[in-house]
């Protein structure tokens, strides 16, 4: 049979990513430009028996969502970047408490209500530091329709695996564009459940770590009892002001994201005519899509330009973006704001070559012209 | 024979951090019995709280048990009822963290008329932050950050809960133990958003600052004051004057938001509604 | 070199230009198996203002989503016109409706133009198939999609009452074009 293609916006791809990941409770609140995400998701969830809820505001969304987690749902919200600065509070929350959730931000400009219709990559630094505290973040930055259905697909499988809040961030320009959907078969793509516990009801302990750098986290309503808290907490989840319990904790937290391993499995690039460029384009999201274009142009002149794409955003791919700024002549990061990822771009290469940010902030696309301007500049 | 709280309380839990004197252990203890007349199963039952003094409760009692953020709890609540329907949720919490910074989740909890009990502890002030007035602080009286008298008029809870759509609201106090299990039991039964106010004591950071001598005093002033819904019809509105009303203050049946959401459903997988 | 081709719709907000960009993206991307990306931007208006819906319509995959050099445009109104109908490439085309477009924008393209809505409204009845009328023009005029193909996308996204209604605007709007190429 063939399979299944339609033509989607991006946010409506995302909600047909989150149906195939097994989503099960949508919490949100109404802003441009994700409504989409919400709106799919009203008709469809109750088909499949989920659940959808409009709350009262955004950080009512994001409680209902870590709500609905805690009783075993795998839960989405979607939002833009002014919903994530009020949903900084729970996401910490989140984090410490270690709740499995999808945040699905799709980015306009800022700061504050900025321009609603128009596109944005302003969030980027948002999405790694936005709640008070140290935390870990994981970020993932898809460039087409079909990538945000699978990448919300991927989000689903990392919140669940690592048991943690998971970004998705897209702007508004892959957000309401349209493109050809090939839905994946059941099986197709992986699809990852939280590990349930192995022990007996009354030796469960949530934050557990004789199960690793993960502990597995049981069900409110099922056989396991259990204590949650946003208070730093001991393994049994109960609050302590013990230091060595409460470094030992926030260490985990965020080694859980951050080791080797996990960084493995985490990442995820593409490389684009890297291996003998001199002008490497640093670029994510609808940015990364005009700087392909771009890398076309100026290799039929002759230029070696290259394109890295980041598709996981944070952790942010430090060893290859260093080994790359020996390499060439220099990175030029293209983005839809005034420099964020170049800075990290900066702080990884060292010095070894010079970064050179493209921002861009008035509302409109960032284009090939920019960038192919720019790459000339420096040969 | 004693009632045994032990059964309900996690081992190890206790000593609580409530000062002595202070009216949350009684409200604990009458939502302990509540739960237990109407045979509450702890593996189905969530208590979810903000922050706060009050809001530490669930920390002791053996439930699933959620501490959440300030303010939030009935947005938190609201997530697990919706995605675990057959779970009891009681939402647990003081008067600044329910009506000031969680103002907005509470009133649509109730506009919602989703099946959870809300009891709220009102001790007129944010005792855990060391005694700054609250939207309950009454007028004129004296906090941390009301030197000079309170200027601010005062939110009264069950009225806020009726006006926002809640179908069940009742008031006691925490002189009034024996009926703060009845009032919850009967919250815990009705289908709907049940909101009992519970007005409680800090003798630490208010009875202290307002010339209430000992606990026994504020005790006393919440006996005086409190006059039974029945009793009230009888008298004029001069006699009335600055006592409150306690016992069920409303009840009305009102379809409810799961039930609701459960038509939603079955419309959307093409059954008949 | 894939040949990528660009069509820009523009009007007033509510005139349904958007939807037509969508349909023709599925006529190219879902029944003729092409690349197609469809965007489009607007005001905070829901109806008035002047709205654009850009199609890029290529046989390689799509890099960069929005119009570059705009291969054929159509401005339904005279703010959209002013607007929007620029960065078209030299030779390319324009298509106006007369009734509503006065002052016509100047650059080295082509122009075309007939009463579009006034089409829809007379001779088909229904004010409201502007859209379709100036799809079905546009495709002739760009031939970027086969009529059939066209058709097909259109009879897909209309309601069952509508579909003749539709197929006929759809037809007219091709033969108007058909007719002016002559």
């Amino acid at each position: 049979m063939a399979k299944k293609v339609a033509l989607l916006q991006g946010n409506e791809a995302c909600a047909h990513g989150a149906l195939y990941a097994g989503a099960k409770f949508f919490g949100g609140y109404p802003i441009t430009p994700s409504t989409e995400v919400a709106e799919v998701l009203s008709i469809e969830l109750p088909k499949v028996g989920g659940k959808f809820i409009q709350m009262e505001d955004e950080i009512a969304a994001m409680a209902s969502i870590i709500g609905a987690s805690l009783t075993g749902a795998k839960v989405i919200t979607a939002t833009s970047g002014p919903g994530v600065s009020l949903k900084q509070e729970l996401i910490g929350y989140a984090c410490i408490a270690e709740v499995p959730c999808v945040i699905i931000n799709v980015m306009r400009g800022g700061p504050s209500t900025g321009m609603p219709t128009g596109p944005g990559q302003s969030d980027v630094m948002q999405a790694r530091w936005g709640t008070h505290g140290d935390h870990a973040a994981i970020a993932l930055v898809p460039a087409s329709c079909q990538e945000i259905f699978t990448e919300t697909v991927r989000a689903f499988n990392l919140a669940e695996k690592y048991r943690m809040p998971v970004q998705v961030l897209y702007d508004e320009i892959v957000g309401h564009m349209r493109e050809r959907i090939v839905f994946p078969e059941p099986g197709e793509l992986e699809v990852i459940d939280r590990a349930k516990p192995t022990v007996p009801p009354e030796q469960y302990k949530p934050y557990d770590t004789s199960f690793g750098d993960v502990p597995p986290l049981a069900a409110f309503g099922s056989e396991y009892r259990f204590h949650v808290t946003g208070l730093n907490k001991a393994q049994d989840g109960f609050p302590t002001t013990k230091a060595e319990y409460v470094d030992a904790e926030e260490r985990r937290q965020i080694s859980k994201v951050e080791n080797e391993k996990a960084r493995a499995d985490i990442e995820s690039n593409e490389e684009y005519l890297t291996e003998d460029a001199e002008v490497l384009i640093f670029a994510y999201g609808s940015t990364s899509r005009s700087a392909r274009y771009a890398v076309n142009e100026l290799r039929k002149e002759g230029i070696k330009a290259g394109l890295f794409r980041p598709i996981t955003l944070w952790p942010f791919p430090e060893k290859r973006v260093a080994l790359l700024g020996k390499q060439v002549k220099a990175i030029i990061v293209p983005e839809m704001n005034l420099g964020q990822m170049n800075l990290e771009v900066e702080r990884v290469v060292k010095g070894t070559c010079p970064v050179i940010s493209i921002g861009r902030v008035d509302g409109e696309p960032l284009n090939p012209g920019q960038i192919i301007a720019q790459v000339k500049e420096v040969k | 024979m004693a009632y045994d709280y032990e059964k309900s309380i996690r081992p190890g839990k206790l000593p609580h951090i409530w000062c002595p004197g202070c009216g949350h252990g009684i409200v604990m203890k009458g939502l302990i019995r509540a739960m237990d007349s109407c045979g509450l199963e702890k593996n189905n039952t969530a208590l979810v709280s903000g922050i706060g003094c009050a809001s530490r409760l669930p920390g002791y009692v053996d439930m699933c048990t959620l501490h959440t953020a300030h303010g939030r709890a009935a947005a938190f609540a609201t997530g697990v009822k919706m995605a675990k329907p057959e779970m009891t949720v009681i939402c647990l919490g003081g008067d600044g963290d329910g009506t000031a910074i969680g103002g907005n989740h509470f009133i649509h909890a109730c506009r919602r008329n989703i099946d959870m009990t809300y009891v709220i502890m009102n001790n007129f002030i944010y005792g855990m932050t060391g005694g700054q007035f609250s939207p309950c602080t009454p007028t004129g009286m004296k906090a941390s950050t009301t030197p000079y008298g309170n200027p601010d008029p005062t939110f009264d809870i069950s009225k806020l809960a009726i006006g926002a759509g809640a179908t069940f609201v009742a008031r006691t106090t925490a002189f009034h133990a024996t009926q703060i299990d009845k009032l919850i039991a009967e919250g815990i039964k009705h289908k709907g958003m049940a909101v009992i106010e519970v007005l409680d004591d800090c003798p630490t950071t208010y009875g202290r600052r307002n010339k209430f001598r000992s606990v026994v005093d504020m005790m006393k002033k919440l006996k005086e004051n409190a006059v039974p819904v029945q009793a009230a019809s009888k008298m004029t509105a001069e006699q009335l004057q600055g006592k409150f009303l306690t016992g069920v203050l409303y009840k009305e049946d009102k379809p409810e938001y799961i039930e609701q959401y459960a038509k939603v459903i079955a419309k959307a997988q093409g059954q008949a509604s | 070199m894939a040949k990528r081709i660009e069509i820009r719709f523009s009007g007033a907000g509510g005139q349904g230009l958007i939807t037509a960009g969508i349909i023709l993206a599925e006529a190219a991307s879902i029944i003729e198996g092409k690349h197609a990306v469809q965007s489009q931007s607007y005001g905070p208006e829901a109806r008035g203002g002047a709205s654009k819906s850009e199609v890029i319509i290529s046989d390689a995959p799509i890099d960069y989503p929005k119009a570059t050099i705009v291969d054929a445009c159509l401005a339904m109104t005279q703010e959209s016109a002013d607007k929007y109908a620029n960065g078209i490439k030299a030779g390319g085309v324009l298509l106006l409706d007369s009734d509503f477009v006065s002052r016509e924008p100047q650059g080295d393209f082509k122009t075309y133009k007939f009463p579009i809505t006034r089409t829809a409204k007379e001779e088909i009845g229904r004010e409201i198939v502007a859209n379709v009328v100036a799809l079905g023009a546009v495709v002739a005029l760009t031939e970027v999609v086969s009529r059939e193909a066209g058709e097909q996308a259109v009879l897909a996204k209309v309601p069952e009452a509508f579909l003749e209604l539709n197929k006929k605007a759809y037809n007219l709007g091709y033969d108007k074009v058909k007719e002016l190429l002559k």
